[in-house]
């Protein structure tokens, strides 16, 4: 980040000063969703279900440690529903209680994930009603994702098509736990149109994917597949390097959410090593791995980084470069992060601003 | 970010010779053995089987060492002990090597056909390369497809201290420490053997959770991913605590990943340790404790002072182990100590980390 960039984030810095880009809205009950879907739709959920690879139907094949699946014990509203389900207590609790002047919604749902795809595109479709009736017609804070379900991409095409319009929706959400690498062909209409509207396509951790969770098979703990979560983001990452989906879209950018930061850096000086040592198998990959991660992908902290040495913070967030980090709540999930007690180490005014809002700012074009 | 690429020009090995450190090199290939290397070792039966069922060139579509970047370069030699000495050991003056044979006996389906050539693999590394110098030692494979018959290979060798380690593939089967294994390592742990976690893939899962990868540059990325899960699996399983004596060498891994995996495990067992109340201790600690690396490809920044950064994040450079990875072809000059990679750690990385790491290891 250079002098006069700092200048502008510092004089922006009084206006925008915090932007949470992952909050987990919820619903009281599913006919708040269901309700925006077609009859034969609403229908086919009652009747045949919304059914995923997930190998326990309406539970977690991973038991969260905290009732409600992994929530905040204290995010529960006073009003009654399940955390982030009440619009006025998350306004209270979350917005209003930290003074956030954004907040990025991350509507998590079975769009993307569910076997038939004509019921994912139905509630992919659903859920972007659902979140402007809901949450963005409410306050004016908040932002929305438009949800996809990416395996069908010409109807993932036609949701953000008729999305686009709404500036509220400021980026496209696509599951990481997609059926094939991310960077296969297949998918390349939804960077098309998403580079046309000038969105970001974010990837948030997913629970739910078809294929096991690690290269040798399912884990058996909740332990082990957390930290697997962001193997998915790295797939993802890695599969648009090598496929060339950002030296096709060079303004396509990726946001990873929810799945840490510290293994960026390792994972392009690896990449990097391997291109070097194979670039001839991938002839069309002309910028280093770690160029076109610089340049396409970003990252917000949630989980936040701990290591042992408080301090080697600096180390990851100096190759990381300025510009690519986001703060995020994760709210209302159990390893919540709060701004102000989140890093362990005290940072850079300018930097410090570029993370809780500068860099969304940018990204996103709020102001 | 710091590019591991700064330019084309880039040393590719540095000034400090391995020649003189009295290396230990931990992580060696011998060429994989064919029909008629196996077939002294094995009975009638399964000669007319070998013979018959056309069972003789085997090679994981993972992790293959006859294509790049495996395959070795013309000049380098793997046919036999006295080529590995003419191209490896006496240039680099070893006073040790351990031989992986990371061949597609991992990758066999059939239990009885993946134990009759794991033992005639061994039989091999001891007859036509241990047996021929002294300075090699080798890995045992055994057939994690076949526990029993894995912990009866190990009581067969654990008189010969020149198979200092056990071997498995890390994308296998399943996460290495579930209790199916815990035999394997309870014999393991009673005779000294470390466990040896080698790259590769016996593809019996997708490498990634989204699927088959179009190129093999990006299956060598995602090894970071099982090497990963595979410590996480030690750990949360209660693998680490229960065999605390047994060193996990992992193989071609990388290095510069690990402190990312170790804080994000002690920050999450931290707040989910209900789940895994076996697990004792910080899992950061067990890693260091167990956990060991070798360092040929290091994935570390071209900057040689950011390189010392990433490693000094392990808290530890015990966990380092020095190895050429020969004959596979790194485009750099085995011969010297790798240029982004500290000189500091030298000493400590070519011999004194082995030797705390191998019990068996008697140099």
């Amino acid at each position: 980040m250079n002098e006069m960039t700092r200048e502008v984030d510092l004089a922006n810095a009084n206006k925008v000063k915090l932007v949470d880009c992952d909050i987990h809205p919820a619903m009281k009950s599913r006919d708040e969703m269901t309700k925006f879907m077609p009859l034969r739709w609403r229908e086919h959920v009652r009747d045949f279900g919304i059914r995923t690879a997930s190998p326990l139907y309406g539970a977690m094949p991973y038991p969260r440690i905290t009732p409600g699946n992994g929530m905040r014990r204290d995010a529960w509203p006073p009003a009654g529903g399940p955390p982030a389900s009440d619009v006025a207590f998350l306004q209270e609790q979350l917005l209003d209680g930290l003074g956030i002047d954004y907040g990025i919604l991350q509507a998590l749902g079975p769009g993307g994930a569910t076997f038939n795809q004509g019921l994912g595109a139905a509630i992919s479709s659903a859920m972007n009603d659902w979140q402007v009736e809901k949450w963005l017609e409410a306050d004016k804070r908040l932002r929305g994702s438009i949800c996809v379900s990416q395996e069908d991409p010409d109807a993932a095409v036609a949701e953000i098509e008729a999305r686009a319009q709404d500036k509220r929706f400021v980026q496209i959400a696509i599951t990481p736990r997609m059926l094939e690498p991310a960077g296969r062909k297949r998918y390349w209409p939804i960077y098309e149109v998403a580079e046309h509207y000038n969105l970001p396509i974010s990837m948030h951790s997913a629970a739910y994917g078809t294929r096991a969770n690690t290269g040798t098979g399912w884990t058996s703990f909740y332990l082990e597949e957390h930290f697997a979560f962001s193997n998915a983001s790295q797939t993802a990452i890695t599969s648009m390097v090598f496929e060339g989906v950002f030296e096709r879209f060079r303004n396509l950018k990726l946001v990873v959410v929810e799945g840490g930061f510290a293994w960026l850096p390792p994972l392009g000086w690896r990449m990097d090593r391997e291109w070097e040592r194979m670039r001839e198998e991938v002839p069309h990959v002309v910028r280093a791995p770690s160029e076109q991660i610089r340049d396409h992908v970003w990252l917000t902290t949630q989980p936040m980084e701990e290591p042992e040495v408080n301090r080697d913070l600096y180390d990851i967030l100096n190759w990381m470069g300025d510009d690519k980090l986001m703060f995020a709540t994760d709210y209302p999930h159990w390893d919540f992060d709060h701004p102000e007690y989140a890093f362990k180490v005290p940072l850079d005014p300018a930097l410090k601003h570029a993370i809780l809002a500068g860099n969304a700012c940018k990204l996103y074009g709020l102001e | 970010m710091t590019s591991a690429v700064a330019s084309a020009s880039r040393p590719r090995a540095g000034t400090l010779p391995i020649a003189g450190l009295g290396a230990i090199d931990c992580d060696v290939h011998p060429r994989s053995p064919r029909r008629q290397d196996l077939a002294p070792y094995v009975t009638d039966y399964w000669r007319e089987i070998f013979t018959t069922r056309e069972i003789d060139h085997l090679e994981m579509s993972g992790y293959p060492e006859t294509l790049r970047p495996n395959r070795p370069a013309p000049e380098a030699g793997n046919a036999d002990a006295a080529s590995l000495a003419k191209g490896l050991l006496d240039p680099l003056k070893l006073d040790a090597a351990i031989l992986n044979v990371a061949s597609g006996v991992h990758a066999i389906f059939d239990p009885y056909l993946a134990q009759v050539i794991c033992q005639a693999t061994n039989r091999w590394l001891a007859a036509e390369w241990l047996d021929r110098d002294p300075r090699l030692r080798a890995s045992l494979v055994v057939p994690f497809q076949h526990p029993e018959a894995a912990v009866a290979e190990i009581e067969a060798y654990a008189k010969d201290h020149r198979f200092v380690q056990i071997m498995a593939i890390v994308m296998s089967d399943n996460p290495l420490g579930q209790r199916r294994f815990w035999p394997i390592y309870e014999a393991a742990a009673k005779h000294g053997f470390a466990l040896n976690i080698h790259a590769g893939n016996t593809y019996r899962h997708a490498p990634t959770q989204s699927g088959f990868n179009s190129y093999l540059v990006e299956d060598f990325v995602h090894q970071t991913q099982g090497f990963a899960n595979q410590v996480g699996s030690l750990v949360a399983e209660g693998v680490l605590g229960k065999f605390p004596e047994m060193k996990v060498v992992l193989s071609e891994s990388g290095v510069t990943w690990m402190p990312s995996l170790m804080w994000r495990m002690s920050k999450d067992w931290r707040g989910v340790r209900i789940e895994v109340p076996w697990v004792k201790e910080m899992p950061s600690l067990l890693m260091r404790q167990q956990v060991r690396m070798t360092l040929q490809p290091f994935d570390g920044p071209a900057d040689p002072a950011q390189a010392a950064r990433a490693i000094a994040h392990l808290g530890g450079d015990e966990m380092l182990l020095f190895s050429s990875d020969y004959p596979h072809d790194h485009r750099i000059d085995v011969a010297y100590w790798p240029a982004n990679l500290p000189e500091e750690l030298a000493a400590k990385a070519a011999r004194e980390n082995a030797l705390a790491t191998y019990p068996r290891l008697e140099v």
